[in-house]
């Protein structure tokens, strides 16, 4: 037997010793707070798995921001660090890290989510842990919570305008694919209201969950029912291989494909252009863009990231976006609190990025901004349209945030009316 | 129901009873013969797919990178696994399956750490043929030429040739088969890598119509699984005849409802199946064949 060389007496004594620096430890660090402590940005966003694609340049995105921001000086004097986790496209780690965030790190304000349904799963979290949550991902419009705000484009300012030129160049009957989650129904539901305001009709419409490969059953069934076009709200890596299965089943010279999703990742880059030529999208901002600011955006992130970044879209604008406006609420509150911080940014705050004008619309916590219309030629995009400083009617149409703050809740559209 | 529509039907399904016995043939080799359960499966096809992406970045003919170096690189990746893993644990089926696991995280992993987590994609080589109004793709019928093919090779090679016979015995009775002279051992190595080859084969065939990405494989792997167990101990015929069944009642379903009914379906008649025949259709019936 070999001898211990703490007796008991001692390990207690430390022990002791320890437990009451632990207890202490937070008094001391707040104290430490207020001078140069770096405030803390909370990012979740899915660096790997099915959603890997779109949350690379977004997490690249975050960092691109707090490096501008830390670089011009910081906010209230102090530097911004990024507390970042890879919730690897998984729901139950978008819960797990919501929680680590808010209680243990307890950030100042997060910026991230993807799908609407990772945003689902971690709004109630950070509303009853009052951290401010910044939703930056284009999606399908209506939340309605005064501690959210979304910068990401909704359906009223791209989708409307989406289904407007389909009914104007294609013709009046449509079939819609999508994605069979929230996002997918929520779109599929404003894709089939535009399309009947505007006089045409739907002839079908399915979804499919993510993990769906084989489209050939859907393809026989669009053109079983000989649609004069095809709205698609497809989501994610496996249902990149609908337009693949499309064009190889010489669909694309036939019948024309709008989407609300398409192009947000790196398709342009990795598909055919046979296959990617032609397919209308609305978004916020595309990479091709040729504004001052937006050519400044791409290449400040191609010197931070590499010249092969050339597939950015409008959810890293967004992510851009969300992190610049919470920065100007916090330069005009003067402060991290979350209800002064609140009050500012409900106060209408703008700032120009690289979509052009960006403005927070205080009863809605959506932002009015530019969209633009364009389709993939040869691996770019050509800008069809654009429309200036888009309000977001849909979300505006139930919510008041200004009138009502204790509304928490998502709306969706009303096909009766 | 126009008869153009009943061609494109039958077309569709096919096709997807070919894609089926492709993606169910690499796993059925390795667990019909050797009980392994395989779950690296979903990435040995990955890896076909990759290695097709590789081989026409590389300006290779498209046939070429899909149909001949897949089966071949992948088949070699297996043959080094089963030297530096799996031969370590054969006749303990849990801990195959939890090194089998582990060696399809770990080449998730490897390939994103290599290609990045983005997708993929390989141009199809063949156009779109017209069945009355409806279009359909040519590619399809590749496919089923290929499963056709690697059923009717796989058939001839434990028919006709000595190693399939060696490889029968084996499978039938491995140490009568190792008193007689043959090396079990070896039979395991090359039965081990002409499954991996398979699904190789799997991967680049299917790589022109699916979106290639690191986990590509989860999307394929349960109804691989399912087709094994439903087919039953005589891997062809198996194989066959459960694709045939439940690749039909997939399409077919799929088609009158939605995909999400579809593979319901697909679960059920699974589960009715396996509940009348718990040993697979080959368990009960054609029990001689191959």
């Amino acid at each position: 037997m070999t001898h211990s060389t703490i007796s008991r007496r001692g390990a207690l004594k430390l022990g002791t010793a320890a437990a009451a620096s632990a207890v202490a430890m937070p008094f001391f660090a707040r104290n430490g707070l207020a001078a140069g402590e770096p405030i803390k940005l909370g990012s979740l966003l899915d660096g790997s798995g099915a959603l890997g694609l779109e949350g690379k340049r977004m997490i690249e995105t975050t960092e691109y921001a707090v490096d501008l921001i830390n670089k011009a000086g910081g906010l209230l004097g102090r530097p911004i660090k990024i507390f970042a986790y890879d919730t690897q496209s998984s729901m139950q780690l978008y819960t797990q890290y919501a929680q680590q965030l808010a209680l243990k790190e307890k950030v100042d304000v997060i910026q991230g989510g993807i799908t609407s349904a990772s945003r689902e799963a971690i709004r109630p979290i950070f509303g009853r842990s009052k951290t401010l949550y910044f939703y930056n991902t284009q999606y399908e419009g209506g939340v309605c919570d005064r501690n959210v705000f979304c910068t990401g484009t909704t359906p009223a300012q791209t989708v409307n305008h989406l289904v407007d030129y389909a009914l104007k160049t294609w013709g009046k009957k449509a079939y819609i694919i999508a994605a069979d989650y929230n996002y997918g129904h929520i779109t599929a539901s404003w894709m089939t209201k535009f399309m009947k305001e505007g006089g045409g009709s739907v002839a079908g419409t399915d979804f499919f969950p993510l993990d769906v490969t084989n489209f050939s059953s859907a393809i026989s069934r669009i053109q079983q029912a000989q649609p004069d076009l095809v709205l698609s709200a497809l989501v994610g890596a496996n249902h990149s291989g609908f337009y693949r299965q499309w064009d190889a089943a010489g669909m694309k010279s036939r019948i024309p494909v709008a989407s609300s999703v398409f192009g947000l990742g790196d398709e342009l880059t990795t598909m055919d252009a046979s296959t990617t030529n032609g397919i209308v999208t609305c978004y916020g901002w595309y990479n091709d863009l040729p504004d001052a600011r937006s050519v400044e955006f791409v290449k400040g992130m191609q010197a931070k990231f590499g010249a092969d970044v050339t597939d950015l879209s409008e959810l890293d604008t967004a992510t851009y976006d969300g992190i610049m406006l919470w920065a100007e609420g916090v330069k005009k509150a003067g402060s991290l609190d979350r209800d002064k911080v609140l009050a500012a940014l409900e106060s209408g705050i703008s700032y120009e990025g690289p979509t052009g004008k960006v403005t927070m619309d205080g009863a809605t916590h959506h932002t009015i901004r530019n969209t633009y219309l364009a389709r993939p030629k040869d691996k770019k995009w050509e800008i069809l349209a654009s429309f200036p400083e888009q309000f977001p009617a849909d979300t505006a149409g139930a919510c008041d945030l200004l009138k009502n703050p204790k509304t928490n809740k998502q709306f969706t559209p009303d096909l009766k009316g | 129901m126009a008869p153009d529509l009943v061609g494109l039907l039958s077309f569709n399904v096919l096709a997807g009873i070919a894609t089926l016995a492709l993606i169910t043939l690499g796993l059925g080799v390795i667990y019909g013969m050797m009980r392994i359960i395989n779950l690296a499966h979903g990435e040995f096809m990955m890896l076909g797919a990759y290695t097709a992406v590789a081989a026409t970045d590389a300006g290779l003919n498209i046939w070429v990178a899909m149909l001949v170096l897949p089966p071949l690189v992948v088949g070699l990746i297996g043959l080094v696994l089963e030297r530096t893993v799996i031969r370590f644990l054969y006749g303990r089926m849990m801990d195959t399956m939890l090194a089998t696991w582990g060696i399809s995280l770990g080449l998730i992993g490897l390939v994103t750490s290599v290609y990045g987590n983005v997708v993929r994609g390989v141009s199809t080589p063949v156009g779109s043929f017209e069945i009355g109004r409806y279009g359909a793709s040519l590619y399809s019928l590749v496919i089923v030429a290929v499963a056709c093919a690697a059923l009717a090779g796989l058939y001839l090679l434990l028919r006709l040739t000595k190693f399939g016979l060696i490889l029968r015995a084996t499978m039938q009775n491995p140490r009568m088969a190792a008193s007689l002279g043959v090396s079990p051992d070896r039979i395991y190595m090359a039965t081990f890598a002409l499954g991996a080859g398979l699904a190789g084969l799997a991967g680049g065939v299917l790589a022109p119509i699916s979106g290639i990405s690191p986990a590509m494989g989860a999307a394929y792997i349960s109804r691989a699984f399912i087709t094994v167990l439903g087919g039953g101990p005589a891997i062809i015929t198996g194989t066959g005849l459960a694709s045939t069944l439940f690749g039909f009642i997939n399409e077919l379903v799929s088609f009158k409802t939605t995909p999400v009914i579809g593979d319901v379906a697909l679960l059920v008649a699974a589960v009715l199946l396996i509940r009348v025949l718990p040993q697979g259709i080959t368990g009960r019936y054609l029990r001689r064949s191959l």
